[in-house]
């Protein structure tokens, strides 16, 4: 399976993209680069010490590994890929007013009830309940991977809380400074105006109760939570008060920060702690972290919280599959991006297919996560899929299935020089009353082992800095 | 701003202080342990220091005897301490990093820096030598922080709650160091004010690094009453309880204007600098100091709480 | 039968307790087999109460006093009128769908003792009513129901395990099999008047309620080993304990506390029936 290069294509072709970029790859001494390397390096401790430190011993181990070399989207390439993003967006935001409200999708058989009545991430606590301007998922991260020079897969949606635009941030930051040349001979689309589109797109969805100026905070689980310091980051970036949940006091159903000049009224919260631990009153009562009384807050139409609790249904894995049927149903409109060809277990015929391809397929227990329940057939033996065969028999609604796929790659450095590593993309899709906005570009995760296709930061992933070329 | 901001930037101050008079009483007690028996040393300096750290009952539950490595031990890197030097750092570092952005890059720096190094120093086996560099370098430290924080931090309320911290432990400290001296250091058949205790009083001024100012004011020979008067009544002073009240007075008058009211906090103040102005040593001394350390070391806790109440929960 | 109920409860601190907030559901609704009377909610300090609706449909009253406060008491009384339909819950509110209900939460999560256990007893019973009656008679004698008196409840597994178990507890490893069989299955906190037959009267108590196909909802009550009869009060529903429980609360300071609860639920007679 030989995968598409974002620099060569399928071939040895030169993609006209990369071709101010090929130049300087081969003109630049070896040495610079090894010493911008390093340089970028101890700009990215010097930020990891200052936020990611947790012990005492773990001091420098949480550096995420930054790779130098650019991955490069041409205008109409991104173009095509937003389009798709703010249709994908749109769609789910609709998809949740709907479970939550009228429920025609159910009723029009576009998705089995159960998926949605059966999971846990349905919020009950939201049914019936009317969100401001209808947005549930503000803050979107859509992962996307590349498999051919026109096709690019959505792999999950993340609506809950996604992470990691800090690094997108940080990335442009360091390639600026490090290689001011290259953005002298390429026109890249800027990203560092998504505080400021963060900040409006939080203002626009505030309580009709709020003044025209919205106190908005940050809610963060603290500093011993992996992201605190991208929580950090953003609370300082869009000049809001970063928040731990003892911060928050609820009282007659409206939350208010303890500041030195006693409570202030807070009408929004981008928070970044999940649904279960935001209320000990509603939901997980053993949660320290959360604010008791919020959801009352909340549901008294008080205080905004973005995301919205319960879209957590939106990118399940069950309900993945039905995305393209979704995003038809609720704009009328064929799909932009494409899922990954996914097998629903549940329907006979798919699973009999799964179960005599069970060697070429990656399978997936729906209500399983993080690789829990995973088979990979091109790696299994022949008792790991003897095992999968039999849960398939008894339980196949239990179950998804996908063919391995061939995720682009792109120029890294690695040990040996400069070789090609398999890349995915997260672009940031903003949500608001005053619209849907996305930065060009987003996080390239890079999967830095050879031949791996794991780009997470876990596990020996790594990033790159993001270009969308303007022209 | 956020009530636990201003509450971290209390407290990190008040460790970094804290960490430096630590640091500033076992450089002080060294000093006199060194001196001949018939000039000053009584025997005790180890156990007064431990008092004069306010840390006598925790001590006594890890150790049993007060000798300078059990208490060398314990003041600086013992992790049960909670007031260790290696502590107050930590304590001050954890709270800087919970609101990592409301100081200034340099703060940070200093304070993130510092417990890097404190690691290196914790690891290596030292003599006296390099324990004598070790204190000084913790003294660094704090001039760094402090230094960093007159010179970058934006003069609004973040700065008044750090600095209010400051001057709370300073005017703490201070008193504590002129108590313990008074009550423990002298010998039960000495006389207070005698001649003997020379060179224990000399070792208070070194531990507040005031024995040059001492002679620049008084032009006297070392005698308790004016060290005292130096200590507790000198404005100019930077180190005096007067001093400390009078900055602590005026960056609670600051956030009172920056928020328009006035609270028991800055009442409580004015009334505590007041009374230091209105006293003259000699009445100290008649009506006697210790007492009137007592009396002042349970308003300055007081004063500690109105300001958790009125600002910090 | 005409119940009268009577509850309070009571908190003290050692410590002042301020910014005290409490999610209740204490409420009961009309449904074919109770009709609420009359129905009083009273906290005994200064505060606000809002009632709202939860998405079962149980009225919540949220409760908010700044204190500081060294004691609080929260006193219920209340008239019900209610029939005996042998379990059969009919005419309530339903706001979701009763699928909803064949989630597992954290409380219900079964292990392979509760799943083998629940397949075994039912095997024999023909119909899925049977099944359930064979369920609840399972339980019922594998179970001891103990009094709560300020025990904690520890979920199905643990107390499948220890066959030893406070009511919200049985009711749990019943709805945790019913689940596993298949069938949507919740939880109802309440009260059950004084009766000499039932073993578990006269009080706070709680049990659970199966949706079978061909009846609608039906209560069954493991601890007492029945379906509810008229001495039955329901309150609030949920999908297990933590989502129906009478009371949620948090606050500040309030070291020490003490929690004292009274409840009084007996048949109303003479010429205090009506009132």
């Amino acid at each position: 399976m030989v995968a598409f290069d974002e620099m060569s294509g399928s071939g040895a072709e030169l993609r006209p993209a990369y071709e101010a970029l090929d130049r300087w790859l081969k003109e630049a001494p070896p040495e610079m680069l090894a010493l911008r390397r390093s340089q970028a390096e101890l700009f990215f401790r010097r930020i990891g010490i200052t936020f990611a430190v947790y012990g005492d011993e773990e001091s420098t181990e949480r550096l995420i590994p930054f790779d130098i070399i650019p991955r490069v989207l041409t205008k109409p390439e991104w173009t095509k890929l937003e389009a798709g993003l703010r249709q994908r967006v749109t769609a789910l935001n609709m998809f949740l007013a709907d479970v939550y409200g009228p429920k025609e999708c159910l009723k029009a058989g576009i998705i089995p009830p159960d998926l949605v009545y059966r999971n846990a991430c349905y919020q009950l606590e939201m049914v019936d309940f009317k969100v401001p301007h209808d947005i549930y998922c503000h803050i979107a991260g859509i992962d996307v991977v590349r498999v051919d020079a026109d096709t690019f897969y959505v792999l999950e949606d993340n609506a809950r809380t996604p992470s990691g635009v800090s690094y997108m941030m940080e990335n442009r930051e360091v390639m600026l400074r490090l290689f001011p040349e290259l953005f002298s001979t390429h026109r890249v689309a800027p990203v560092d105006n998504y505080p400021d589109q963060l900040l409006a797109t939080l203002r626009s969805v505030a309580p009709r109760s709020a003044s025209s100026d919205p106190t908005i905070c940050l809610l963060t689980p603290g500093q011993y939570n992996s992201a605190f310091y991208e929580h950090s980051f953003l609370a300082d970036k869009l000049g809001v008060e970063l928040v731990e949940g003892s911060d928050l006091l609820v009282k007659d159903d409206v939350v208010y920060m303890r500041t030195t000049q006693g409570p202030k009224r807070v009408d929004v919260i981008y928070r970044r702690i999940d649904d279960d631990f935001i209320d000990p009153l509603a939901f997980r009562s053993d949660s320290v972290l959360g604010v008791p009384g919020i959801i009352g807050a909340y549901k008294a139409g008080n205080v905004t919280l973005a995301n919205a609790v319960g879209t957590g249904v939106a990118d399940d894995k069950a309900v993945y599959s039905y995305m393209p049927e979704i995003v038809k149903f609720f704009t009328g409109e064929e799909p932009i991006l494409k899922n990954v060809p996914t097998y629903r277990c549940r329907e006979p015929e798919a699973n009999a297919y799964v179960l005599d391809n069970l060697e070429k397929l990656v399978v997936k227990e729906v209500n399983g996560s993080g690789g829990y329940g995973m088979l990979v057939g091109p790696h299994a033996n022949k008792a790991q899929i003897e095992t999968f065969r039999r849960k398939l028999k008894a339980s196949p609604e239990g179950f998804i299935a996908q063919p391995t796929l061939a995720l682009s790659t792109c120029p890294t450095f690695v040990a040996s020089g400069v070789a090609p590593r398999h890349v995915d993309l997260r672009p940031y899709v903003l949500s608001g009353a005053n619209g849907i906005s996305c930065v060009p570009g987003g996080l390239t995760r890079v999967a830095l082992k050879e031949g791996s296709l794991v780009v997470n930061s876990s596990q020996g992933g790594g990033t790159k800095d993001t270009w969308v070329l303007d022209a | 701003m956020l009530s636990r901001t201003a509450d971290s930037l209390y407290w990190v101050s008040r460790y970094v202080e804290r960490a430096e008079y630590l640091a500033r009483i076992l450089d002080a007690t060294t000093r006199l342990t060194n001196l001949p028996t018939t000039y000053g040393g009584a025997g005790t300096e180890w156990q007064s220091a431990v008092l004069t750290a306010g840390c006598e009952e925790a001590f006594a539950k890890a150790y049993g005897e007060a000798n300078e490595r059990n208490v060398c031990d314990f003041l600086t890197f013992n992790p049960d301490n909670p007031s260790s030097i290696r502590n107050c750092l930590a304590q001050a570092r954890s709270n800087a990093r919970a609101v990592r952005t409301a100081l200034t890059s340099e703060m940070w720096d200093a304070l993130n820096g510092a417990w890097l190094e404190l690691q290196r120093f914790e690891k290596k086996r030292m003599d006296r030598e390099e324990f004598a560099r070790f204190l000084d370098w913790v003294k660094n430290v704090s001039l760094v922080f402090d230094g960093s924080a007159y010179r970058t931090m934006l003069r609004d309320d973040g700065y008044w709650f750090s600095r209010l911290g400051v001057y709370l432990e300073r005017a703490d400290n201070t008193a504590r160091i002129l108590d313990v001296k008074y009550h423990v250091l002298l010998p039960a058949n000495e006389q207070v004010g005698g001649s003997l205790d020379y060179f224990q009083w000399t070792t208070v001024l070194r531990e507040v690094s005031a024995l040059t100012a001492y002679h620049w004011v008084y032009r006297e020979a070392v005698k308790p009453i004016l060290v005292a008067d130096l200590l507790v009544l000198n404005r100019r002073m930077p180190r005096s309880l007067a001093a400390c009240y009078e900055s602590i007075s005026r960056f609670l008058d600051s956030l009172g204007d920056a928020y328009g009211r006035q609270g028991p906090a800055q009442r409580q103040a004015r009334k505590t600098l007041a009374n230091l102005s209105n006293t003259r040593i000699d009445d100290v001394f008649v009506h006697g100091l210790h007492e009137f350390i007592e009396e002042f070391i349970t308003e300055n806790n007081r004063l500690g709480n109105t300001i958790f109440e009125q600002y910090l929960q | 039968m005409r119940i009268r109920i009577s509850h309070t409860i009571g908190y003290d601190y050692a410590e002042p307790a301020r910014h005290i907030t409490q999610i209740l559901r204490l409420t009961p609704r009309d449904h074919d087999g109770q009709h609420v009377m009359s129905w009083r909610i009273e906290p005994n300090v200064d505060g606000r109460l809002r009632a709202s609706q939860d998405a079962h449909g149980n009225i919540v009253h949220s409760f908010y006093a700044d204190g500081p406060i060294s004691a609080l008491a929260i006193r219920i009384d209340g008239l019900i009128e209610t029939i005996d339909l042998a379990g059969a819950v009919r005419g309530g509110l339903e706001r979701v769908p009763c699928e909803v209900y064949c989630r597992d939460t954290l409380l219900t999560a079964q292990d392979e003792a509760l799943r083998g256990f629940a397949e075994d007893v039912t095997a024999g019973a023909g119909t899925p009513l049977s099944r359930m009656h064979a369920l609840m008679n399972a339980v019922s004698d594998r179970m001891h129901c103990v009094e709560a008196s300020g025990r904690a409840g520890v979920g199905a597994a643990a107390a499948f395990a220890a066959r030893e178990a406070i009511a919200q507890d049985v009711a749990h490893v019943f709805m945790a099999c019913a689940r596993h069989l298949g069938l949507p299955a919740r939880y109802v906190s309440g009260y059950v008047a004084q009766s000499d037959s039932l073993p578990h009267g006269n009080g706070a108590h709680a049990w659970a309620e199966v949706h079978l196909d061909d009846y609608g909802w039906i209560g069954f009550d493991c601890a007492n080993a029945l379906c509810p009869i008229d001495t039955h009060v329901r309150v609030a529903i949920g999908l297990d304990y933590a989502d129906a429980a009478p009371v949620r609360g948090s606050r500040q300071g309030g070291e020490g506390e003490n929690l004292n609860v009274l409840v009084n639920a007996r048949e109303a007679e003479g010429r205090f029936a009506n009132q």
